[in-house]
């Protein structure tokens, strides 16, 4: 499969890449990973006339951690986050969902910034981010602005990226160190997307949970942050699963599957992924709570 | 319109042109005549086409000729020594009959080179996570595991002595 004809372009700059952006408008796109966009391309589904490679844009890349926000350069690779031990010691949740990403070699392209800015449904970071209420900060030639992951994402491939714009950057709150995580995917082999997944982090004061926050892959047009059922579980005495924990959970579950609007495809029926949903979700509580010191 | 494409493949500095819409694999095999890594599934699937692109293992029917300028890449090719002596990966494949029809085999033996060097101890676990993106539909990849294994402690065994 041979992709069609552009002309390439390797800014050495976000000078020269916003400008090379506002050149060419919505004839060119730009390349990070590549692991989207070629596939797309040697399909033919995506045929932009002009490529702007940002491999050489070193103020994209690197994670850089304080005491409140972990910042990740939009260029960082799956593979770095996996092998950051900087990261991991602050939030492992992110090495337990880029792990489940596609195979080695793709992890060593796929950059997070290029999962969490092309709005494909099936990527598993925009969940996540969700779930960890990060924010994307996204740069043109007049400035910067952010926009919470929560926010971010209309539809299937459209998103608050506006023409003109790059994601830069990510900015996470670091979790508390005592929360309890987990990234539960369900895909049919290495590779796959998921037929559901679900991203879960909490925290326990005693048995007592008091902040809870679960968001979900793959099973609807854009990641699902679940409002809803994350209140549901604060204040719920979740740590022993003593009392009614169980039936919270329950209920919470129920009310997540709720808000899911799966395609019924090759992963299954639009009413197995929704029940999948709640499942992931059921094994991400029960292994976060594992997890969390109370 | 053909762009000049200037690389280290192999230890060999090369300069080709080509159309910035190339694919690597294209680039490796039609171009320069490098046809160790395979075209299997031209999907980023299989991982035949896997070579090792500045320390990474790639797959190159992913990759534009063009990203790749100024690149220093290792194939199957160049995994050997110049005089022909076959690397320990190579050489465990063969000992542990680590290959059926061979289709797959260039694509794994350059992932297991990079694994190695990574991880140079790995458990049996880790190198089935660590070629997870390389199919085999011979072997059912129980003698690709032991090859992989047994280079780990032939290359170990080497280091130890010197």
């Amino acid at each position: 499969m041979i992709p069609g004809s552009f002309e390439y372009h390797r800014p050495q700059s976000k000078a020269e890449a916003f400008s090379l952006l506002e050149k060419f408008g919505d004839e060119g796109r730009i390349l990070a990973g590549g692991h989207s966009l070629i596939p797309m391309m040697k399909l033919r589904m995506a045929v932009p006339e002009n490529i702007i490679d940002i491999q050489s844009l070193a103020d994209l890349k690197g994670i850089s951690i304080s005491s409140n926000t972990i910042e990740i350069g939009a260029l960082t690779t799956q593979y770095e986050i996996i092998h950051s031990k900087e990261l991991e010691a602050v939030c492992p949740i992110l090495k337990e969902a880029a792990l489940l990403i596609a195979d080695p070699q793709i992890r060593y392209c796929g950059t997070i910034g290029g999962n969490v800015a092309n709005g494909d449904p099936g990527n598993d970071m925009p969940a996540l981010m969700q779930c960890l209420n990060a924010k994307y900060i996204m740069e043109n030639a007049s400035g910067e602005r952010e926009v919470s992951a929560r926010e971010f994402y209309h539809a299937a491939y459209f998103t608050a990226l506006e023409e003109g714009e790059i994601v830069t950057k990510i900015s996470i709150p670091v979790p508390a160190s005592s929360s309890g995580y987990a990234y539960e995917k369900m895909k049919r082999k290495v590779g796959d997307y998921a037929t559901a997944a679900s991203a879960v982090l909490l925290t326990l004061n005693g048995n007592e949970c008091i902040s809870a926050s679960i968001a979900l892959t793959n099973v609807a047009d854009i990641p699902l942050f679940a409002e809803e059922a994350s209140s549901m579980l604060i204040g719920a005495p979740l740590g022993n699963r003593g009392a009614n924990a169980e039936d919270v959970i329950n209920k919470a579950i129920e009310s997540l599957e709720a808000i899911c609007e799966p395609a019924s495809d090759a992963r299954g029926s639009a009413e197995y992924r929704t029940k999948m949903a709640g499942q992931m979700t059921r094994q991400a509580i029960n292994s976060a709570l594992s997890r969390a010191q109370s | 319109m053909k762009k000049d494409i200037n690389l280290t493949i192999n230890g060999r500095e090369v300069s080709v042109q080509a159309e910035p819409r190339t694919l690597l694999i294209h680039l490796l095999r039609d171009d320069l005549d490098i046809t160790g890594p395979h075209i299997g599934c031209d999907t980023t699937h299989c991982g035949a086409c896997t070579v090792d692109v500045d320390g990474r293992s790639v797959k190159a029917c992913t990759f534009f000729a063009a990203q790749v300028d100024g690149a220093n890449i290792t194939t199957i090719e160049g995994i050997a020594d110049d005089d022909g002596t076959l690397h320990a990966i190579q050489a465990a494949f063969m000992e542990k009959h680590g290959l059926q029809c061979g289709f797959c085999t260039p694509g794994m033996i350059t992932r297991a080179y990079r694994l190695l060097k990574e991880n140079p101890n790995p458990t049996e676990e880790e190198i089935r996570w660590g070629i997870s993106g390389n199919l085999c539909r011979c072997t059912g990849y129980q003698n690709i595991v032991l090859a992989i294994r047994h280079a780990a402690e032939t290359i170990n065994a080497k280091e130890a002595a010197e």
